[in-house]
């Protein structure tokens, strides 16, 4: 990676970190829960990363450019990754969701 | 398919992150307040969808770059549909597990998913290990690679310790013998692992698999220390501490999910990742202030050190009370305030709770509830249970809230809480509680605390609310003697 790709990066890095402290810092105590789990289910985003290394691995796997058994290692890890970030996204969701849906106002049924 | 056409895919595709990166941001800041919270999820529901159908997309377009498309069924089924799979099974997993969940199990759910995600990371950067100089070809890519496994290595051991730990798993309550010399060790290890690593990149031109015989020991060295480092650095953290852990490991799996970003320079990922672990950091903070602890002491400091001794004194016997007499005095109330704790969750006693809220309230009576930011297991513990039991949340207060009224309030009803109403931290300064904000309870007309028994809370420090003149103590499984007064205001 050249210098600029990584200065690139660390700047939108640092720029994202502000933005979540800027967006978080007024919560009512009340909201932490499914804050909490709600940016859980956020943090999931690495399927992004598992789907993509995977399809890295198939690719070298089927054109044979590396070790074979690096690849195919790296095709269960992919796998794995997308397994357990998938069950952190929809099971995240959902029960954030389900934990929202319980919070009523006065009057509400 | 000529490459402008390329072009334009992958620029999509970009757009696409910029999306998705833009209803998660939306999605966050709609999940801070309570009337849009929920839409605020969907939002951000609706930006992984787009991520993901993204880099499907990415991947379809290298396909047809590299002419396989169409013509290469192996590495078709390879690349799409092992993720495919993948996302089916887990998909249904999450999505049972979300449903069948009980509310009171909700602090160790949220532990095990952050356990997976920090799990999925880890993982990730293993497998772009495995892909070797197609995905990390220099130090700087192998240095982020080397910081995702630590980060996600610690994250996942740390969520199941604390996972374990709120399930009252036995072999969760262990010590390690001189943690911070131990937990020192293991991170100076494993940060020599990651330089193993990366200096086996900056210096080898051997072989295209990746970074040698070196690389592998530390990739190995970094994977099994913290793994182990997760385990020693949350296995010793008591109870009452756990919402300022579990926002930190929150923090951890998303910084985690952002530094797999980096080797592959995926922006959503770096973006949205960061985002949480910033989220995470604030509310560990928010947490810590609550209890008047400083992160760093949490983490490296064992907790109760220096024992008050102050209490040998003057020892005063509390004062226990029937329910008959305690439905007299709560009849003639006119201002009830209940302040509720871990307790009460382990009682389940939530529903019974609504019920004597409903019952006072018939007979003309004015219910608060008082809710201690760190109450519970982890941030909002109470208010999710609370409002499983229907309670609207206009009727939870925080104990900034309250504290100026507590004077005109005629019974303070203590379930199951003990050191977030501890007088001490106001006016003991021997106490290891002295500074942390708490709920004025003692300052209440008449106060009742319902305790299953005599003991001292998770700290283990004496409460002198409990032999308070205006303090009466209601002893029993705290579900059974809510229901009983409600049982009085029916007869």
């Amino acid at each position: 990676m050249d210098i600029q790709t990584i200065m690139l990066l660390l700047f939108i890095f640092i720029i994202a970190a502000f933005l979540g402290v800027e967006l978080i810092s007024k919560v009512p105590s009340q909201l932490h829960t499914p804050l909490m789990s709600g940016t859980n289910a956020i943090s999931g985003i690495t399927i992004v990363g598992a789907i993509a290394a995977t399809q890295v691995n198939s690719f070298l796997a089927v054109n044979g450019s590396g070790s074979i058994a690096a690849d195919i290692i790296g095709i269960i890890f992919g796998f794995l990754a997308v397994l357990f970030a998938t069950i952190n996204v929809i099971g995240g969701y959902f029960v954030t969701d389900r934990m929202l849906g319980m919070f009523k106002k006065k009057g509400d049924n | 398919m000529n490459t402008t056409a390329i072009s334009v895919i992958s620029a999509i595709c970009i757009i696409m992150y910029i999306a998705a990166s833009i209803f998660f941001i939306l999605g966050i800041k709609k999940l801070g307040k309570a009337n849009t919270a929920r839409k605020g999820n969907l939002l951000s529901s609706v930006g992984m969808g787009i991520a993901v159908l993204a880099v499907f997309i990415e991947g379809i377009s290298y396909m047809i770059l590299t002419g396989n498309f169409g013509r290469n069924i192996g590495l078709f089924f390879l690349s799409f549909g092992i993720p495919f799979v993948a996302i089916i099974i887990g998909g249904i997993i999450g999505f049972l597990w979300a449903k069948k969940v009980e509310m009171t199990g909700m602090p160790e759910l949220v532990a095990l998913f952050n356990g997976f995600g920090g799990l999925a990371s880890l993982l990730v950067a293993l497998s772009q290990f495995s892909a070797g100089k197609a995905v990390t070809n220099d130090a700087f890519a192998a240095i982020t690679l080397g910081l995702t496994i630590a980060i996600g290595a610690i994250a996942f051991t740390g969520s199941i310790v604390a996972w374990g730990k709120l399930s009252g798993k036995k072999m969760f309550k262990k010590n390690v013998p001189v943690p911070n010399f131990v937990n020192g060790i293991l991170c100076g290890v494993g940060l020599l692992g990651i330089i193993f690593y990366a200096c086996g990149y900056s210096s080898s031109s051997r072989g295209a698999a990746g970074a040698g015989v070196l690389g592998v020991i530390g990739v190995i060295l970094t994977v099994i220390v913290f793994l182990v480092l997760g385990v020693t650095l949350v296995i010793k953290i008591g109870g009452g501490d756990m919402p300022v852990i579990i926002s930190f490991l929150n923090a951890l799996s998303g910084l985690a999910a952002a530094f797999a970003g980096f080797p592959i320079r995926n922006t959503v990922l770096i973006v949205s990742g960061c985002l949480v672990g910033a989220s995470g950091l604030i509310l560990t903070l928010i947490m810590c202030k609550a209890m008047n602890r400083k992160f760093f002491d949490l983490l490296f400091k064992s907790f109760g050190a220096k024992k008050s001794t102050a209490a040998a004194g003057e020892q005063k016997e509390p004062k226990a009370m029937s329910i008959e007499d305690a439905f007299l005095i709560l009849e003639a109330a006119k201002n009830v305030v209940i302040i509720p704790g871990y307790g009460m969750a382990v009682a389940q006693a939530q529903h019974a709770v609504k019920e004597l809220c409903d019952v006072l309230e018939e007979n003309g009576c004015e219910v608060n509830f008082a809710i201690h930011p760190v109450a519970g297991r982890m941030p909002g513990h109470m208010n999710v249970l609370l409002a499983e039991a229907n309670v609207p949340y206009e009727q939870l207060k925080t104990s900034d809230d309250i504290n100026p009224q507590m004077s005109n309030v005629d019974v303070a009803i203590v379930i199951g809480a003990n050191d977030v109403v501890n007088p001490a931290a106001i006016n003991d300064e021997s106490s290891p509680l002295y500074g942390m904000p708490i709920v004025n309870a003692y300052e209440a007309r008449t106060v009742f605390v319902l305790k299953r028994g005599k003991g001292t809370g998770f700290s283990g420090i004496e409460n002198p609310l409990f032999t308070n003149e205006n303090t009466v103590m209601i002893y029993g499984d705290a579900k059974q003697t809510v229901s009983q007064l409600v049982v009085e205001f029916e007869n």
